[in-house]
């Protein structure tokens, strides 16, 4: 049974819309050109911001099912990955786990703040999205490259210490946006 | 329309259906799990790229497929080489590169729409668990419509903002365009409902 962040037991049109919108949206950031930290030579992609406005502005459900939407294209060939990957490919590649693991992620984040929606301030919103957006999902992303890679959970975890960087600066920016969206437009409603 | 990454061809491949071909990527990405044998899994990759060539396609298609991974497989065998031995090394990166061709090829061979039907056929028998297809079939097709729409909006705002000197700001083009975007779901949710869906 699908239910709302309303509260409500099933989903509605414009839930559906919703989740629509924001797979979308999530597409649409995998198209702005990657940006090349200094120094290390890491790209930072606008993708990964999707799945944490997905799960701070539409909660749990809506916004995993909107991941879950996005990834369900990705794998059915379409380019919508950054840098116009797509298919299976990608999806049980390397990086498999990263790419799951953003539905994952978009449902703790929206859990987490549907939990503190009605006293959410900046501490609470950028612990959730951190919460979700970077120990949820590295934790799945790590396990995952692991498996692949034969090596111990902790050396994946040293290799992916270099994209940190790019994540805070990405938790900082849905951190800001929730907040600015909540007061203008609150789709998430504690339900009693 | 967005343009799948299907080749289109007449081989064997290209006219078997999606859900074996997907079966057969699972019981390929378990198989190679369950061998750990470099030279096993070596010839699983040779009998993939075999069949790239037996479905039509060139050098080029194959090289295009290993190149993005290139670099973190030699990382990974440089890993393996220190911590064990080359033998070790040539398992992990034949292993990780035989899933990922194969899982490519199907993608490569298999049209979108092929796809998206064997997904609804797929999801039919979940129908009891509050899975409906045909809102999972309007959802899909709603992205697609909306991702040109939404890009639109975006290079809206980049223009408006880069007006204001703002076009350095990730966040004055965030902001906007998801105000915009969750805007644009009360129209398009009134729009279906006027049509009686559901």
């Amino acid at each position: 049974m699908l239910y709302n962040g309303n509260g409500n037991r099933y989903m509605k049109t414009k839930d559906i819309v919703y989740i629509a919108l924001f797979a979308a949206l999530t597409a649409v950031l995998g198209l702005f050109p990657p940006i090349t930290l200094p120094i290390t030579g890491v790209p930072v992609t606008a993708q990964s911001l999707g799945p944490m406005l997905a799960g701070a502005i539409l909660g749990a459900r809506r916004g995993g099912l909107s991941i879950v939407l996005f990834l369900v294209l990705v794998a059915l060939g379409l380019p919508l990955l950054s840098g116009g990957r797509g298919g299976f490919g990608v999806m049980i590649g390397v990086t498999g786990g990263f790419i799951f693991g953003w539905a994952v992620s978009a449902f703790v984040i929206g859990l987490l703040i549907e939990k503190f929606w009605n006293s959410l301030n900046v501490i609470k919103a950028a612990l959730s999205i951190a919460f979700g957006g970077i120990v949820v999902l590295y934790a799945l992303g790590n396990a995952w490259v692991a498996v692949v890679a034969e090596i111990s959970y902790w050396q994946a975890t040293v290799g992916a210490a270099p994209f940190l960087i790019g994540d805070v600066i990405k938790v900082a920016i849905a951190t800001a946006a929730c907040l600015a969206v909540r007061k203008s437009y609150p789709l998430i409603s504690k339900s009693a | 329309m967005i343009a799948g990454l299907y080749i289109d061809g007449n081989s064997v491949l290209h006219r078997a259906q999606a859900g074996p071909k997907i079966l057969a990527m699972v019981a390929l990405g378990t198989g190679v799990f369950m061998v750990p044998d470099w030279p096993v899994v070596s010839l699983v990759l040779a009998s993939v790229i075999a069949l790239y060539r037996l479905s039509g396609f060139g050098w080029r298609v194959i090289i295009a497929q290993i190149r993005p991974m290139a670099w973190l497989l030699a990382i990974f065998f440089a890993v393996q080489l220190w911590l064990n031995d080359w033998q070790a090394g040539l398992l992990v990166i034949t292993r990780i590169a035989a899933i990922v061709m194969f899982a490519s090829l199907i993608t490569l061979t298999t049209k979108t729409s092929d796809m998206l039907a064997s997904l609804e056929r797929a999801l039919r028998p979940l129908k009891p668990l509050g899975v409906n297809p045909e809102k999972v079939s309007l959802a899909i097709s709603m992205v697609l419509r909306f991702i040109p729409v939404i890009a639109t909006v975006a290079s809206e705002i980049r223009d408006a903002q880069r007006a204001r000197g703002l076009d350095r700001s990730i966040l004055a083009m965030i902001v906007p365009l998801i105000i915009r975007t969750l805007k644009m779901a009360d129209d398009v949710a009134d729009a279906i409902e006027a049509r009686s869906f559901d």
